[in-house]
């Protein structure tokens, strides 16, 4: 299988990048797109030439490392998955394939298509935590969670931090993947104790970060792999105006 | 204090209040024009009068203009840290399924000001006597402006825009004021979509009328 390339190619953080275009025809269909990506940094290591430098870890999809803008898409075409899912067989033989690098201002490019998402931790030790004793395992039903909420809560903590709303988002905001992280815990007893302080500090810190202001666009939650939705946006800006009003 | 008031969310809500206000303002002003339709100025110039010196109506009235001002700045504010919160742009983006008008609200917007300034121009500077013109007969005024072509034509088209920038503002005011419900969402976004269908088809068949049958 061949594809026509063009990758965003950039040295450092300081220097200009460039796109460079890469005809390769070593990738097969059942590979996926990273495993693709490192089949064509083989042959570039051969040629002597640098390989292309993007993230990776887990490759199941459980991580939020990888990520990059595929054809217009973050994490690629295909909706619900991550780059490390996405299998060559989704395009065609010969077809043109522009990667770029996930563009934010909080998101600085370190080199090629990986991004400084630091921003992201930022927001999470601004508030993205409860305390708690340490020590042995709490007994498990010392705490009673409705059902349906801790369910809800889950649905919102398999938020994976890979930044693509940020990059999927015409304003570069980061209100799904906040509004994710306020919610996990918004919604269980474990998380009511530091709440006000919580949505405050994590909100206080994005803006401080120059992400962009959410105008409801809803690109976020059509492109997140994890499929997040909006409504965790609007219950993070209730939890914001009870924070501040009470 | 001052976290909240610098907050993007406060300037959101800001937004969405404001948007709100202006919503319902939309629909009174409907109300009024339908009185060019009689054949008889005195309603509509009667009504207008009312508007324009009734204590309680003038306390209104600066609320509303306060409602545009904040509007628009904090819009204004809010697109232009959008802007630079990417300051390199993509390569190749693609449609990604979003709300279709909720990408140009800065755009539609602006051609709605430009609208209301040259609506400011012919009726409400007429009122304050910066512009002359007879203040006690919009209704001549108005009837005066709906039989030039080019009027009816940029007056229709600005409601279409306005009709498009409805389309997105009345379902977004709602999920930042914190309300997205699995039942209510649905009924609140279709509400939004036909208030921005019938409000701007309601303005656009008065010139309709009074151009083509009057
Ligand atoms: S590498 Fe872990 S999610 Fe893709």
């Amino acid at each position: 299988m061949r594809v026509k390339l063009k990758i965003w190619r950039q040295k450092d953080a300081n220097s200009k990048g460039a796109f460079v275009n890469y005809d390769f025809d070593g990738a097969s269909p059942e590979m996926s797109f990273l495993e693709m990506l490192d089949a064509l940094n083989t042959r570039l290591i051969e040629k002597g030439e640098d390989p292309i430098a993007f993230d990776s870890d887990c490759r199941e999809g459980i991580c939020g490392a990888c990520g990059m803008y595929i054809n217009g898409y973050p994490h690629g075409p295909v909706k619900g998955i991550t780059t490390c899912h996405l299998s060559m067989r989704y395009f065609k033989d010969g077809q043109n394939i522009v990667v770029e690098p996930w563009r934010s201002k909080a998101f600085p490019v370190i080199r090629d298509l990986i991004v400084d998402r630091n921003s992201f931790d930022k927001i999470q030790v601004a508030g993205g935590f409860i305390s708690t004793n340490v020590g042995s395992a709490p007994d498990s039903h010392a705490i009673p969670v409705i059902k349906e909420k801790s369910d809800h809560s889950f649905d919102s903590a398999i938020c994976i931090g890979c930044g693509a709303c940020v990059a999927a988002c015409k304003n570069a905001s980061a209100m799904l993947f906040v509004s994710a992280k306020v919610s996990q815990y918004a919604q269980i007893p474990q998380g009511k104790i530091e709440a006000k302080e919580r949505v405050e500090a994590m909100i206080q810190k994005m803006d401080e970060l120059g992400f962009g202001n959410c105008t409801n666009t809803g690109a976020c939650e059509a492109q997140c792999p994890k499929e997040i939705s909006v409504i965790n946006i609007a219950r993070m800006n209730r939890e914001f105006y009870v924070a501040k009003i009470s | 204090m001052s976290s909240f008031l610098g907050s993007s969310l406060t300037k959101k809500i800001v937004m969405a209040f404001a948007g709100l206000f202006l919503i319902m303002f939309l629909l009174v002003h409907l109300g009024l024009n339908l009185f060019l339709l009689s054949d008889d100025p005195g309603p509509f110039n009667k009504a207008a009068h009312f508007m324009a010196s009734n204590p309680v109506i003038k306390i209104f009235e600066l609320v509303l203009m306060g409602g545009f001002l904040l509007h628009i700045l904090w819009g204004v504010i809010l697109q232009i840290q959008n802007w630079l919160a990417r300051p390199v742009r993509y390569k190749k983006m693609a449609e990604t399924q979003i709300s279709f008008f909720s990408k140009y609200m800065i755009y539609t917007g602006g051609i709605i000001l430009i609208f209301l300034i040259i609506h400011f121009v012919n009726f409400y500077f007429v009122k304050l006597g910066l512009v002359e013109g007879d203040h006690e007969n919009f209704y001549g005024m108005a009837h005066e402006l709906f039989q030039l072509p080019g009027y009816v034509v940029f007056y229709l088209v600005a409601l279409l825009i306005l009709g498009f920038h409805l389309n997105h503002a009345f379902q977004s005011a709602f999920q930042t004021l914190g309300l997205n419900h699995e039942t209510y969402t649905p009924c609140i976004k279709f509400v939004g979509l036909a208030y921005s269908i019938v409000v701007p088809a309601g303005y656009a068949v008065i010139p309709l009328i009074i151009y083509f049958v009057k």
